[in-house]
């Protein structure tokens, strides 16, 4: 359960998110649109308690993200928008999600087996040498091992060829139940089977919110 | 606890694969080569002969480049993992700021404490072996002086870390830092002195509170308790202080000043955004 109370985030004068409200369920699946600069990807990062916000407050199942980062975290599943050039190698990328976030890494490698990445052949390669499909691969994956009740995907299949996104929305269809999944695309056909809630936005506002 | 190690234990994985590491430890295990290469130890100079004389030496010229090293490769570590969104997946996981901040600089801190305390150590089994004497008091007290010389540049450097927005402000404040330690001092105070506007207590206060100064001066007490070196500037030392309190304190006070800075670093980077 995702709560967002007039939240309004700046940058300087800049408003990125203007006193946006809503709220997001169990069971809600929730496709996040709108232009290139409406606000999805700063809406996501207030909800990891990334930002501090300018008013307004989220709360995940009753808690604050910023001052209870541990306990919300725990139950989050997030892959960014861009694959970030981390330098670990994937045995060490994968070492540090299990003792951190308690994930096995043979559930790791189940998913990466499945999203058709194989990982043995790159065990101590640098995570940032890996292609940039490969590297989604390997996020989606690992947050599919993660068993979260909240799921949040930014674009994450921009780098993915055609083959490997009917694999990642087969997984996704096969994990969803029970959670709340945040996905922002600017395809909705493509997730139109997933998704039963549509949420657009514009200018750091939500402009349309449809549940069907 | 285990998070603390974990993220310590990876920085340092990551930070030994690194070119950077390569050239650093080269640079101080070369030093010591060449210093036997060139027959320091076999030279006398003020009555110091053997280990003692290469020691000094080493130290001097590492008060000099450790803190140019550390600035450089560590100052843009916390704003360059935000700059690059390495920050926003890393602590996407349930791990506390606290864990994550602390982690990294024990991590560096291992990084850049260990290669020259293993040059250091180099020096003394090769020169035992050449069956020299080994000044174990010099020793130590270079332990300590570089240990707590490593700590001050460290927390210096992630305290910067925290709140600059680019990597070329990083480099350019870590640069006038290290000017402004390393020469800026030296001649203000001479220039202060010459004026005679203040008493030279305070101008020796001015000196000591500044960790390189006072590094350089602990360097060399072992060798000359009396700061002979220092000229007149020893009486106020030694006035003040017994030559054990004043190793001490050049030890505990860098220390302090570091961990203090690291802390500053800390809470900017607690009450910042983390993207
Ligand atoms: N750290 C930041 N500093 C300054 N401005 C920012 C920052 N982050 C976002 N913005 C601004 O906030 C606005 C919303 O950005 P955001 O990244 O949320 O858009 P988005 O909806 O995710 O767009 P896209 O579809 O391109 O990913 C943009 O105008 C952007 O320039
Ligand atoms: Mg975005």
């Amino acid at each position: 359960m995702i709560e967002i109370k007039n939240l309004t985030k700046k940058f300087g004068s800049h408003v990125s998110l203007d006193n946006v409200s809503c709220s997001f369920k169990k069971n809600d699946s929730v496709a996040l649109m709108g232009a290139n600069g409406a606000g999805k990807t700063t809406l996501i990062r207030s909800i990891l308690g990334y930002y501090h916000p300018d008013s307004g407050e989220v709360l995940i199942n009753g808690s604050n993200p910023i001052k209870e980062r541990i306990k919300v975290l725990q139950d989050i599943s997030f892959v960014p928008q861009l694959p970030p050039p981390i330098k670990l190698s994937i045995q060490e990328l994968m070492h540090y999600i299990s003792v951190s976030a308690n994930v096995e890494v043979e559930l790791i490698k189940h998913y990466a087996n499945e999203m058709k990445l194989d990982i043995s052949a790159n065990l101590s390669k640098s995570f940032f040498k890996l292609s940039g499909g490969m590297k989604q691969k390997l996020l989606i994956a690992i947050s599919l091992a993660k068993k979260s009740s909240i799921i949040i995907y930014d674009e994450p299949t921009a780098n993915l060829d055609p083959k490997a996104r009917d694999d990642f929305y087969r997984l996704l269809r096969k994990n969803e139940d029970e959670k709340t999944l945040l996905f922002v695309t600017h395809r909705l056909e493509e997730v139109q089977e997933l998704v039963n809630r549509q949420i657009y936005m514009d200018m750091g506002k939500i402009i349309s919110d449809e549940i069907f | 606890m285990k998070n603390l190690y974990l993220i310590a234990y990876l920085d340092l994985k990551e930070s030994i694969r690194a070119k950077w590491f390569l050239v650093y430890s080269l640079v101080f295990g070369g030093l010591i080569a060449l210093f036997f290469i060139a027959g320091v130890t076999e030279s006398q100079v003020m009555g110091f002969s053997g280990l003692s004389r290469l020691l000094l030496m080493y130290i001097q010229i590492t008060i000099v480049i450790l803190p140019i090293f550390i600035l450089i490769t560590t100052v843009r570590s916390i704003s360059g993992d935000r700059d690059n969104h390495i920050l926003e997946y890393m602590l996407s996981f349930p791990i506390s700021l606290k864990q994550y901040y602390w982690g990294k600089i024990i991590g560096r801190f291992i990084t850049v404490y260990i290669p020259v305390l293993f040059a250091m150590i180099i020096a003394i089994v090769y020169g035992a072996m050449k069956g020299a004497d080994i000044p174990w008091s010099i020793f130590f007290l270079y332990t300590g002086l570089l240990f707590s010389l490593s700590s001050t540049f460290l927390g210096i450097a992630f305290f910067i870390s925290s709140f600059v927005k680019s990597s070329e402000v990083a480099l350019g404040i870590a640069f006038f830092i290290w000017i402004f330690l390393l020469a800026f001092i030296d001649i203000a105070l001479i220039s202060l002195m010459m004026q005679q506007r203040f008493n030279e207590g305070f101008i020796i206060f001015i000196a000591m509170i500044n960790p390189m100064e006072l590094f350089r001066v602990a360097a060399i007490s072992l060798f000359d308790p009396e700061l002979t070196v220092m000229g007149p500037v020893a009486y106020y030392i030694l006035d003040l202080m017994s030559q054990r309190a004043f190793v001490l304190l050049s030890i505990g006070y860098p220390l302090l000043l570091g961990v203090l800075f690291a802390w500053f670093g800390f809470m900017i980077f607690k009450k910042k955004d983390l993207v």
